[in-house]
């Protein structure tokens, strides 16, 4: 089985998520780990684990961009022929893999939590169902991150780096402009020992109070899921998540939050959590240690008073 | 500037989920439907561009379960033109929504297609990117802010971390929108019935999406293990209050 693994890298790092997939792959069969990038081929030391490294490398592919990469990956898969492509459900993935699954006409199943050569098993509906599909290669996954084990992926080795020339790009339609670091917030909620952590069960703004009170009686802060900052009644800077912060407290005690798996990725490492949700069925009570499914606003102001 | 939304129902997760009987798909029968809320930004994105630029916005939903009321409301909210593919039957993968999409948008005099990144159904890929690869136009996910700059859009594309990448793309193109600038915008109920009396419901067929297939099939779906979950703390808000000090006290928290 030839698996080939897409490496994501941001700002001269590479992310987990390529780790995570390429201890994955190494369970399937042979590992080739596909590099793009510009003045990157370093980065091909970090990956000891794999069996080869195919680099390109083009001043185009410096930074991410959905239009390059696409194309670029799409010459290596064509070149290589992998019968497995693993690439991250994750916000550059996401730009990969469909477009390589339509130009190939290769199938794709995304949301992968496990991949085998015969069948993939997706998380979807928000994690509530597991959906087992069954495949024959070649076909590409995209793999949630958190599925596999980075450590599996981390080792010393010194795999052959083969250097493939990148492809014509033809009309290039996006073009990076620059890469936006976030804000520095009030508060750093990585450093924070206790979070509390409200969700899109607070209901609304003027509810936020008593999480403070709460989160001040314990002695951290109030850091929050998705739609509490797209409605802006907090900072980006204390997003939780995929597309927020991954932090690790000491007790992370969640409020009206579900457990989407954008939301377990950023805080599924704290020693303590315990959640707080009305519904029994709520995939935050598969991660937390302890859960009640008691109505939050019952629940803090008792709490509140306790402590 | 013409911005097509593309919209989609999806199964409210408010709700219990439970298997049909061949054990590979949800018991649809009783299920409650709600449009996919990144659509929901999608289409929010679109009609704040509109209010900027001038232009049009058309709504486009394959059709399916409470679609007419989902399409509606985009009128209600500000859509200009509400259309309906129709011709693909039962649950279509993505592929083929995302071909039949693409047939029924290549005639039409468009500059962007907006649509949610993603939605809690997607098994065999994420919409926008396969919409905008049977287009032949380029695309970028996970947008959340859109200016148009003449022919070009510049957005906003996040990555982890709260890092985010600034892109110049031409147009046409397909953005899959993760968060609008502003909170999507409500509609009253009687202003959704007012917008069913007023705007016309135009259906398109779905054209040919053979090829189109996802490549791979369901074998089973099953609730995921809930094994290691939490233990459950019972009894009254006093009580529980009580447990979980006693729980931060042992652990040395508080
Ligand atoms: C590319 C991408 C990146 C994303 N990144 C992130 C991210 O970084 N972080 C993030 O959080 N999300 C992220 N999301 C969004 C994610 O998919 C979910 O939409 C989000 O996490 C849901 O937030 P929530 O749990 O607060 O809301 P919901 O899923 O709506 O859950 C609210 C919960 O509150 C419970 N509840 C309601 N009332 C009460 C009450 N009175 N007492 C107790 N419980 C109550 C309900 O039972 C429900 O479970 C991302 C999505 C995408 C597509």
């Amino acid at each position: 089985m030839k698996v080939l693994v897409v490496a994501e890298h941001l700002n001269g790092k590479l992310e987990d998520i390529t780790f995570e997939m390429l201890g994955k792959a190494k369970e399937l069969g042979t590992a080739e780990v596909a590099l793009l990038g510009h003045n990157a081929k370093d980065l091909a030391a970090q990956l000891g684990k794999a069996d080869s490294v195919i680099y390109m490398d083009s001043p185009e592919l410096a930074e991410f961009n959905p239009d390059t990469y696409s194309k670029g990956l799409k010459a290596i898969v064509e070149a290589r022929q992998p019968d497995i492509v693993l690439v991250g459900n994750t916000s550059m993935g996401m730009d990969l893999a469909a477009a390589l699954s339509v130009d190939m006409g290769m199938p794709l199943v995304a949301y992968a939590i496990d991949v085998a050569a015969d069948k993939v098993v997706s998380s979807l509906y928000g994690g509530k169902m597991n959906v087992e599909s069954a495949v024959s290669t070649p076909f590409i996954a995209s793999v949630l991150a958190g599925s596999f084990p980075a450590d599996a992926g981390r080792g010393e080795g010194s795999p052959a780096v083969e250097e493939m020339a990148a492809p014509d790009f033809g009309s290039v339609k996006v073009r990076f402009k620059q890469l936006i670091e976030p804000e520095g917030g009030d508060v750093d909620i990585t450093q924070q020992p206790i979070l509390v952590s409200v969700g899109r069960g607070i209901q609304s703004e003027d509810n936020l109070p008593m999480a403070e009170e709460l989160a001040n009686k314990l002695g951290g802060a109030v850091s929050a899921s998705r739609p509490i900052i797209d409605n802006k009644w907090l900072p980006k800077t204390r997003q939780v998540g995929k597309s927020g912060l991954k932090v690790k407290p000491k007790l992370y005690l969640t409020l009206g939050i579900s457990g989407a798996p954008e939301h377990i990725e950023g805080m599924k490492d704290a020693d303590l959590i315990i959640a707080v949700n009305t519904d029994l069925k709520a995939p935050i009570f598969d991660y937390a240690h302890y859960g009640t499914t008691v109505d939050l606003f019952d629940l803090v102001p008792a709490l509140t008073e306790k402590l | 500037m013409n911005i097509i939304v593309l919209i989609k129902q999806v199964p409210d997760l408010v709700e219990e989920l439970e298997l049909d009987s061949s054990g590979k798909d949800l018991d649809r029968e009783w299920l409650k439907y709600k449009v996919n809320e990144f659509d929901d930004h999608a289409l929010e994105e679109a009609l704040l561009l509109k209010e900027e630029h001038g232009g049009t916005v058309t709504a486009m939903a394959l059709d399916g379960q409470d679609i007419d009321k989902a399409l509606y409301a985009a009128a209600a909210k500000g859509a200009d033109r509400v259309v309906k593919i129709t011709g693909l039957e039962g649950n279509p993968s993505n592929h083929e929504a995302a071909k039949a999409f693409a047939n029924a948008i290549s005639g039409m005099d468009y500059q962007a297609v907006f649509t949610g990144v993603q939605s809690v159904e997607d098994r065999d890929g994420q919409l926008p990117v396969l919409v905008a690869h049977y287009l032949g136009i380029p695309h970028v996910s996970v947008v959340s802010g859109v200016k148009i700059e003449g022919d070009k859009a510049v957005v906003y594309k996040e990555y982890g971390g709260g890092m985010m990448a600034e892109l110049e793309v031409d147009l046409p193109a397909v953005l899959g929108i993760q968060a609008a600038r502003e909170t999507p915008r409500y509609v009253p109920v009687a202003r959704v019935r007012r917008a069913m009396r007023s705007t016309e419901m135009e259906e398109v067929s779905a054209g040919d999406v053979s090829g189109a297939a996802a490549g791979s099939e369901v074998a089973r779906m099953f609730k995921p293990e809930t094994g290691q979950g939490a233990e459950m703390l019972e009894g009254s808000a006093e009580e529980v209050a009580d447990k979980i000090v006693s729980i931060l006290k042992e652990k040395g928290i508080v």
